[in-house]
């Protein structure tokens, strides 16, 4: 059984109950009392192709449309400028849920293949972790040379990369981009001390969550 | 005034030849003048920033950040953490706050950071660089020692997000936050007023989702020359790439003709406290301010 | 009071008027036209020496009438109040200095009006004699309460505590109203989390054990008659007997009924037992006695139940309730937490389109949702009844399905609060056919046994033997009126208070608020009863409407206009006044044609003296003069205020406070225009629906009455601009300055009355 399967036979269909204790800040999501703010707050709402603002999200949720949530590109949408938060009147965290329904979704393998934040949430935090810092060379040159399904395409990557071009043109006149940065740069020295902390780190989180150890 | 420390967090774009290198450049030139001692946590790491919740979950990335709470503690006891770039305050004083907040949490935390030999003992503070001129020095005493106003010029005080949201400097509006129009004020510049003061750059997704970020930077920008500014200036290292780079992106987009230097608020400071241009790390810019660099001794 | 009269005139020097006007000239003219035969100028009139000085000559030179020339009418009352004289304020300082410019070329103005007001406050003051009052109405202080739920229980108790024996009336058999029904109330105290005890048992204990408080049970008022002070008021029991209660004010805490929901058959109610309204589900949850509650179709606990909001309320098809009941979105968060505090596995849902929590109710809300309960916002189509279970269709508002459903065990619909107001006196011939149509269709109905469509007919409450009908005049929706913002509790029937959902839909938090409230003005109102004096809002007066018979023309206005039904006929068809139903408005004197009613010190000659005592200056002296009558209860006061601002405005205008639109006698505006008056401004209260009259009706009638003035102007050859009719609010300080200019202006620009001189 697929851990998508797993979890919609262990909460039968009560999606909000699921929410509230796989999704971080997920308890929060019952306190919503509709009244907008959010979804006039959010940046995102200026572009077309936003589908759900998170006003929506709370309510499908206790209406239990769990695939329609999960599934939706909106919370990956997300830009973190915590103006949901700031304003809400009720003080959910909108941000954080956001952040874990987008978390939960990818868990599950229920967020959209195709989904260019998807892929630089998982870039970044492999690129931070592999040395404890970011090399943001090695960062920029991944993210450029995925495609949209986040496999590498060398294509493509020439393409964008022409594109970035002269941004990073800019940049390496400025000094703020180092080529060497691709022999390894910035590191931090106990790598090992970090990999063996975040291992534990997962494995007490899955642990937590009654998730399968991935 | 007494030499004041703290323990110092530049995180990954500060870094010698990273994205905010010149902030770096213009923090300790700031630093030097206002007797400031910022010591490096030793092997400090990454805080994780407000993108990698996908792929990090929950506790990974709260123990990340405490690692650096405990590396703080251990070497440099008592000393307040603080961080120049938005990301890393807000990401860091998040966790913290969970910690706290969660017993659990912090048992987890404890339990994980063992595998790297660490333990909290104390939960150091973490403090922003704006906070800290704001609260620990004030706006009079900054003021003390400019030298070299910035007289006559005009800028565009960009606040963004994530010094100003969640948390935010104390005392300040998140509509309408002042310090920074205050800090460009106490050097001797003009702060204009225009309504995209706390607008998002777009963050990271500048990088995942192009179209979006630049529409909303364009914005900024128009809004910024609308006011009259003629440099745009900001407490973040993200602000600061999204707003500066993709100007030409833009205008070839739009067909506009953005060419707006774009500062932090360090790099206006060290120049009205007397520094020069490359103390400043004007040399630094993408777009270069030439009104800055003349006025620079 | 036989003696002889003796003027006196007090001209102030002080806040500026001594150096702002010749003083000495102002005296002069008190003395010469003003004929007063003592007339004395004061530093600081209404400093202990000043008044000092007055009472010295009313005790020594026989002083009898007092004109005061200082600050306006509304200032300074306690210093110059001689109530054993008649009294005249004129107003120089709000009136003249402080709304004039203090220049060179302004001073001649201020002075001629300075001086007219003097000439004015003179002629007022000899037409004036000081109200006596009439002590004679009536001494009874026992309160009438009708009705025994919770806001009759709370007035009837505070009302006992305070002193006052207390008379209550429920027409059941047992005291607590809908309160008693309730398993559980909306708490009302901190930290306002879970559904409370309702406290009812122990109120009526309370009362039972009160003997100052007597109860009448099964039993409804049979008529009431007379006046506050002095009502006489029969009681009916159920086994027939008449008891007779003498009483001194009323209170009417007559409650509600809810919302018929047999009128919502779309909405499943009657067509299935699981379907019920909110007092349904009190019934459920009483016999349950904390137990689970059951499914009335099979005894079954419930497993999911689904609230609808607004149920027949808020419609605006024109068929159901129009508005929101306030208390139904808290009753429900209640309701559905006697089934999440039992068992938290039960689905609850409440479907809104607005939830409104007033009070404290938004904790109560997040409590709610705390324990789990599902708000989701949604305007209800129907519910469809199925044997053991319903399904509920709605309009998802926030996913913008137009087909979401959620199956329930119990549907409870929140049908809102229909006042209990006895029968609509005012009711149009349109109206009456309506409800007799309604009345013979359910007959029908019912003979035919096709539906069990209820038709009430309505009853009188307090059968009142008043001549405008035998129940308090309703507002809106069946609500009695009341005045809404400045006395809530107050209806157009002195004497007689209501209060509770009567008045307006409210939670049992507000009714006892208003319980409360209605208590003490009832208190109030028996008590000025007895020294004779006036209600709100002119409490205190101690004058009162005489009639002169012998010219009355029996034409009735006086009878129909009243908007407090104070006056009654008599058997030879004259009118009957009740001094204590009446609250001095001169409603009665501004619609007599005959001008045969005044009072003391407010009548058709105290007024029109004033008028003719104007100084009006020949046609080519580039001086008009405008006539301002402006009600003393929101535009006299806005006047004032707009002095206090130092707004200026036209020194050509002379005002006159009058106590209600209603009361402007339309012989005043004749004689105005008559005496060469080149314009008249009228200022009163907003009426109609979201009326602000302090009268209620004054102003309404007042305009009608002038809106006939037109005819006079024709008759006369003057532009019908020389009449304005201006509806002013008390907050119009600064407008009204500007209004007053412009058409100062536009009468300069039209040019100058012909009738000047005659």
């Amino acid at each position: 059984m697929s851990a998508n399967q797993e979890m919609a036979v262990r909460y039968k269909n009560n999606f909000l109950k699921e929410v509230e204790q796989q999704v971080e800040m997920g308890e929060w999501v019952k306190m919503c009392m509709q009244c907008g703010v959010c979804s006039g707050s959010c940046p995102t709402n200026f572009h077309p192709g936003w589908e759900h603002p998170p006003q929506e999200i709370f309510m499908m949720i206790r209406a239990g449309k769990r695939e329609e949530v999960l599934s939706s590109p909106s919370m990956w949408m997300c830009t973190s400028c915590y103006n949901c938060i700031v304003r809400c009147p009720r003080k959910l965290p909108i941000t954080h849920i956001m952040h874990g329904l987008a978390e939960y979704a990818y868990e599950l393998g229920l967020a959209p293949k195709v989904q260019p934040t998807k892929n630089l949430s998982k870039l970044f935090w492999e690129n931070a972790t592999k040395t404890g810092r970011i090399n943001e060379l090695t960062f920029s040159l991944g993210m450029y040379f995925k495609d949209a399904e986040g496999k590498i395409n060398i294509g493509q990557g020439i393409k964008k990369g022409l594109e970035m071009q002269k941004v990073a043109l800019g940049l390496l006149k400025a000094k703020r981009l180092n080529l060497f940065e691709i022999f390894g740069g910035h590191k931090c020295k106990d790598q090992k001390g970090i990999h063996a902390m975040l291992a534990k780190a997962y494995a007490l989180e899955s642990k937590r969550k009654g998730r399968h150890v991935g | 005034m007494a030499k004041r420390q703290y323990a110092f967090y530049p995180g990954c774009s500060s870094q010698k030849g990273a994205s905010a290198s010149n902030y770096l450049t213009s923090v300790e030139s700031m630093c030097k003048t206002l007797d400031i001692q910022l010591t490096e946590i030793p092997d400090w790491n990454c805080c994780g920033a407000s993108i990698s919740y996908a792929e990090a979950g929950e506790l990974p990335r709260h123990v990340m950040n405490a690692r650096n709470f405990a590396l703080s503690e251990a070497n440099l006891p008592g000393q307040d953490i603080v961080a120049t770039c938005a990301a890393c305050w807000l990401g860091a004083k998040e966790s913290k706050e969970r910690i706290e907040h969660s017993s659990q949490l912090m048992a987890d935390t404890q339990e994980a950071l063992k595998e790297a030999g660490l333990s909290i003992k104390v939960m150091p503070e973490i403090r922003h660089m704006a906070e800290v001129l704001v609260e620990d020095f004030g706006f009079e005493e900054l003021g003390r020692h400019v030298k070299n106003p910035l007289q006559g010029l005009k800028f565009a005080g960009y606040v963004g997000c994530q010094t100003n949201r969640p948390f935010g400097i104390a005392g300040e509006n998140f509509e309408n936050p002042m310090y920074l129009d205050k800090i460009i004020e106490t050097m001797g510049g003009e702060a204009v007023p225009y309504d995209q003061k706390v607008t998002c750059c777009g963050g990271a997704l500048a990088f995942s989702e192009p179209d979006k970020a630049q529409a909303q930077i364009k914005d900024i920008i128009e809004a910024a020359y609308d006011g009259g500014a003629e440099m745009i200036v900001t407490p973040c290292p993200l602000c600061q790439a999204n707003v500066e780079i993709y100007q030409g992106h833009i205008n070839k987009k739009y067909g506009t003709k953005f060419n707006i230097p774009v500062l932090y608020y360090s790099q206006l400071m060290t120049i009205a406290y007397g520094g020069s241009a490359k103390e400043a790390g004007l040399d630094g810019q993408v777009i270069r301010a030439p009104k800055l660099e003349a006025l620079a001794k | 009071m036989a003696e002889e009269k003796k003027f006196a005139a007090y001209i102030c020097k002080g806040c500026g008027l001594g150096d702002r006007l010749d003083v000495d000239a102002l005296a002069g003219v008190a003395q010469k036209e003003g004929k007063m035969q003592v007339v004395r100028q004061h530093d600081f009139l209404c400093n202990a020496d000043g008044v000092a000085m007055i009472k010295n000559d009313i005790a020594n030179e026989g002083v009898t009438h007092i004109m005061i020339a200082a600050c306006s009418r509304r200032a300074k009352t306690e210093a110059f109040f001689f109530p054993n004289n008649a009294v005249a304020r004129t107003n120089l300082r709000e009136g003249v200095i402080w709304i004039r410019p203090d220049t060179e070329e302004a001073r001649e103005t201020t002075q001629d009006m300075a001086e007219d007001y003097v000439r004015m406050g003179c002629a007022e003051v000899k037409a004036m004699t000081a109200p006596a009052g009439n002590a004679n109405t009536g001494s009874n202080r026992t309160l009438l309460v009708v009705g025994g739920g919770l806001t009759g229980m709370t007035a009837a108790l505070e009302a006992s505590k305070t002193g006052y024996p207390v008379v209550l009336v429920e027409k059941s058999g047992q005291l607590g109203g809908w309160a008693a029904k309730l398993w559980k109330r909306i708490p009302a105290h901190e930290p306002f989390k879970a559904p409370a005890d309702t406290g009812i048992a122990d109120m009526a204990a309370q009362i039972a054990a009160d003997p100052n408080i007597k109860v009448y049970l099964n039993s409804t008022i049979a008529k009431t008659d007379g006046a506050p002070g002095r009502f006489v008021v029969q009681i009916a029991t159920e086994s027939g007997a008449v008891s007779t209660e003498d009483i001194g004010s009323i209170i009417q805490a007559t409650g509600f009924d809810l919302y018929d929901a047999n009128r919502l058959p779309h909405l499943g109610y009657g067509k299935s037992p699981n379907v019920v309204d909110q007092a349904g589900l009190e019934a459920l949850a009483k016999a349950a006695n904390g137990g689970p509650i059951l499914r009335p179709s099979d005894g079954k606990p419930v497993t999911s139940v689904a609230f609808v909001q607004c149920a027949g309320q808020r419609d605006t098809s024109g068929e159901h309730l129009p508005y929101c009941s306030g208390y139904c979105c808290n009753a429900s968060i209640k309701q559905a937490m006697y089934f999440k505090d039992s068992n938290p596995a039960i689905d609850t849902t409440v479907i809104y389109t607005d939830l409104r929590t007033p009070g404290n109710g938004e904790d109560f809300y997040r409590s709610a949702q705390e324990k789990g309960v599902i708000f989701t916002k949604g305007k209800v189509g129907s519910v469809a009844p199925g044997g053991n279970n319903c399904v509920v269709n709605f309009h998802d508002l926030i996913l913008d399905d137009q087909n979401a459903q959620i199956e329930a065990d119990l549907v409870v619909l929140a049908t809102g609060q229909v006042p209990n107001s006895g029968i609509n006196i005012d009711m149009s011939a349109e109206e009456k056919a309506e409800e007799a149509a309604a009345e013979a269709a359910a007959a029908e109905a019912t003979a035919s046994g096709a539906q069990p469509l209820q038709f009430s007919k309505k009853v009188s409450v307090l059968n009142l033997t008043y001549r405008q009908g035998a129940d308090i005049p309703q507002f809106k929706w069946g609500f009695t009126d009341s005045h809404f913002i400045c006395f809530p509790y107050e209806t157009r029937r002195t004497g007689i208070y209501t209060a509770g959902p009567v008045r307006r839909p409210m939670d049992m938090v507000q009714a006892r608020e208003d319980a409360t409230g209605a208590a003490l003005k009832a208190i109030q109102a028996l008590e000025n009863a007895q020294l004779g004096r006036a209600a709100h809002p002119r409490s205190g007066d101690l004058s009162f409407p005489k009639v002169r018979l012998e010219g009355c023309t029996q034409c009735k206005r006086c009878t129909v206009e009243c908007p407090f039904g104070a006056i009654d006929e008599d058997e030879r068809r004259f009118p009957l006044f009740n001094e204590s139903r009446c609250r001095r408005c001169g409603t009665c004197m501004g619609a007599c044609p005959v001008r045969v009613i005044s009072f003391e010190n407010y009548s058709v000659d105290t007024v029109g003296s004033q008028i003719k005592a104007v100084d009006i200056p020949d046609e080519f002296s580039e001086k008009p003069r405008i006539l301002i009558l402006a009600c003393e209860n929101d535009a006299y006061p806005a006047l004032d205020m707009a002095a206090m601002k130092r707004n200026e405005y036209s020194a050509f205008v002379r005002v006159i406070p009058v106590r209600c639109l209603g009361s402007v006698n339309t012989i005043w505006i004749t004689d105005a225009l008559n005496a060469g008056y080149d314009g008249v401004m009228l200022m009163g209260c907003k009426h109609g629906e979201d009326y602000q009259c302090h009268f209620v009706k004054g102003s309404e009638l007042g305009r009608y009455r002038l809106s006939k003035v037109g005819d006079t102007l024709k008759n006369m050859n003057l532009e019908t601009e020389r009449v304005k009719d201006l509806e002013v609010a008390i907050t119009d300080i600064d407008n009204l300055p500007r209004i007053i200019n412009e058409y100062a202006q536009q009468i300069v620009d039209m040019g100058m009355s012909p009738f000047k001189g005659f």
